[in-house]
């Protein structure tokens, strides 16, 4: 509560009697991620007791590297839905990124870094391009971002074809530069017998980063307001639009990021990956307690929506299960994440 | 912040003169007179359609007056934007109240004004400043980390009461506070409308109650189809007077009439209704009659018949 360092003249922080009532149970079920981590527990001893390989600590550690690929843009998706809007094309972005990396820098032979850069440009461009849109004309983010996915899953086909006459890129693995990048994006350690990559410390850090932003900052506030009544935000001076567009290009920056982690890791992407891992990023968000229509969530409840899906990706496997089962899981896991969200927010908006 | 003011050279924080707003051929107000000082209650009162949204936007910066003066502090003023109105500490409390409902109160409270260094903020701060605000408004918040969905309304209304007064506002214009609310409710908003007048604002109320308006009011402005009917000082009317005048004397009248012609049980509310009529003393004659003559003359900003 309220302390400050030198002050002896404030009263002490004094405890309102009515809040002691409030048990430390009821006050985790009131956080936004509260139905994540119950399902989280719940799907971790699942697998647990029905498949043995999950119990070693090396199969965990690829569960949280899954998670991690997706956890990383889960994050700033999550961040956007928080703000209001959506972003269909964040998957197949992903994929522009690393392709317009590798093209770039294997056509002109340059250091693989610059193709880094040009590749960082792009996406934040891309971000920029989907917010502007959005916030100028109010046109719903569903639509706008549907158009950009499927240009952009175009440009990444038809490109690639155009300059390879292949559906991957060349392999840049030659390139200059390219291990110092590979260090910086997709280096991995050993740790007692346990591989660990880079993805996954990336990931933790900015999933804390974007915590800080939402709950410490007067951006954090701003998004808050943006996504939960945005008019009214308007009212007290609050730069929605400026806030909106921040948020896309956050999407692109991580595009960006994650785009570079597959391509360092691989030395070659495919042109027509990243389709259909816009709604498993939209997933996670939801899952982690992000309300669809904005304005109330967490970007720890997406790093945890993340991980349930980690965990049924690589449980199901390691379970010996049909993989064909793997999405009938995810959907229910979204069904039932979204009944719980309204259930939720209707307690929360209900005037006593 | 002022408390008192010498009555006799005291200068009005918001006064307007023979204001008037047309939009294209309609006439929405004409030759509006009004004025609020510091610790002061000014009600607005009018039915539906009587002009008192667009009172409340000229005066909050919304629109401009077609003709006219505003004079803020005894100068006179041309708002372009509610954000110049807000500078010079006229703020504006809508019925739609500005708040974000799944966000936690202090959070609210201090939305687009957000206290610390840089980026970071000063949350334990805001939450003391927040909780200490609303208490001394006389809102004791169990939570200030409750979303300000779980408040009631009047509670919800005094919270966005308490942040304009807290952020500067030295006029606050309280555009129909108490019209969705419940009885008690209405209570708790009138007191802090008191409250309000009694840290030394000038507040303009605006309702369709004069049960509200009376208790709380120290001048009350009457509209009716964009005039104003009546511009009164508190003891140069009783509250009945409100209602009638209000209700419309004349046009009640009529109704009354008209139910009694329709025989049955219409016939029996219309009796009932011209009883009420007569009892308060607004019958179609009333500026003739020798009892209403001197409850209604007085201060009427007699607007040109059109």
């Amino acid at each position: 509560m309220a302390q400050t360092t030198e002050a002896p003249v404030a009263p002490p922080p004094r405890a309102d009697e009515r809040v002691g009532r409030k048990s430390p149970l009821a006050r985790v079920l009131a956080r936004p991620e509260a139905g994540a981590i119950a399902g989280a527990i719940i799907i971790y001893v699942f697998f647990f007791i029905i498949a043995p390989p999950f119990r070693n600590a090396s199969s965990f550690s690829s569960v949280l590297y899954v998670t991690s690929t997706y956890g990383l843009m889960a994050t700033p998706v999550a961040l956007l839905m928080i703000g209001g809007e959506f972003d269909l094309s964040a998957g197949v972005a992903v994929t522009s990124s690393a392709l317009c990396a590798s093209l770039f820098s294997y056509e002109f032979t340059t250091v693989a870094w610059v193709g880094v850069l040009v590749a960082l440009a792009l996406s934040l461009l891309i971000g920029f391009i989907n917010g502007w849109i959005v916030v100028k004309t109010g046109i719903p983010s569903f639509l706008v971002t549907l158009g950009m996915f499927f240009m952009l899953q175009g440009i990444n086909i038809a490109l690639t074809q155009t300059i390879t006459n292949q559906v991957a890129s060349p392999d840049i693995s030659t390139l200059q530069g390219f291990n110092s990048a590979r260090e910086v994006f997709s280096a991995s350690w050993t740790i007692g017998g346990v591989n660990i990559r880079t993805s996954v410390v990336y990931w933790i850090v900015f999933v804390i980063i974007a915590t800080w932003i939402l709950l410490r900052t007067r951006i954090g506030n701003w998004i808050f307001s943006a996504g939960g009544n945005p008019a009214s935000a308007r009212a007290v001076g609050v730069p929605v639009g400026k806030v909106k567009i921040g948020l896309f290009m956050a999407v692109g920056f991580m595009a960006w990021f994650t785009g570079m982690h597959t391509l360092f890791l691989f030395n070659t992407i495919q042109s027509g990956q990243g389709v259909g891992n816009e709604f498993v990023y939209i997933i996670a968000a939801v899952v982690g307690g992000c309300l669809l229509t904005g304005g109330y969530g967490s970007a720890v409840g997406a790093a945890i929506g993340a991980l349930i899906f980690g965990m049924v990706n690589q449980g199901i496997v390691y379970a010996g299960w049909n993989p064909d089962w793997f999405q009938f899981f995810v959907g229910a896991l979204l069904l039932g994440a979204i009944l719980l969200n309204t259930y939720i927010r209707r307690r929360a908006e209900a005037a006593i | 912040m002022t408390t008192t003011a010498d009555t006799t050279t005291r200068v009005a924080l918001v006064k307007l003169i023979d204001v008037g707003k047309r939009y294209g051929a309609v006439i929405a107000l004409h030759d509006i007179n009004l004025e609020v000082s510091a610790g002061e209650v000014t009600c607005v009162l009018g039915d539906n359609g009587a002009g008192k949204s667009t009172l409340i936007k000229i005066i909050a910066g919304l629109h401009q007056p077609s003709t006219g003066t505003y004079e803020v502090d005894g100068t006179p003023v041309h708002f372009s934007s509610p954000r110049e109105a807000l500078e010079r500490g006229i703020a504006t409390v809508y019925q739609d109240l500005a708040v974000v409902a799944l966000m936690p109160v202090w959070r609210n409270f201090f939305l687009g004004n957000e206290v610390g260094k840089g980026a970071r903020m000063d949350i334990p701060g805001m939450k003391k400043m927040c909780k200490d605000e609303l208490l001394a408004m006389g809102i004791d918040l169990r939570d200030v980390e409750q979303p300000i969905g779980t408040l009631s309304g009047g509670e919800r209304q005094c919270v966005a009461i308490s942040r304009a007064v807290h952020f500067g506002a030295k006029v606050l214009i309280l555009d129909e506070p108490t019209a969705a609310l419940g009885v008690k409710q209405s209570g708790v908003v009138l007191k802090y409308i008191i409250q309000a007048r009694e840290r030394g604002l000038g507040v303009i109320f605006i309702t369709h109650n004069p049960h509200h308006a009376y208790p709380v009011g120290d001048r009350f402005l009457l509209l009716n189809r964009g005039a104003s009917i009546g511009y009164y000082e508190k003891d140069q009317v009783t509250r009945d007077e409100l209602t009638g005048l209000m209700a419309g004397g004349t046009e009640l009248e009529q109704l009354s009439h008209e139910l009694e012609s329709a025989g049955g049980a219409a016939a029996e509310i219309g009796r009932s209704l011209e009883e009420d009529v007569t009892e308060l003393g607004i019958s179609h004659d009333t500026p003739g009659s020798d009892a209403a003559a001197a409850k209604t003359a007085t201060r009427q900003e007699g607007p040109p018949s059109p």
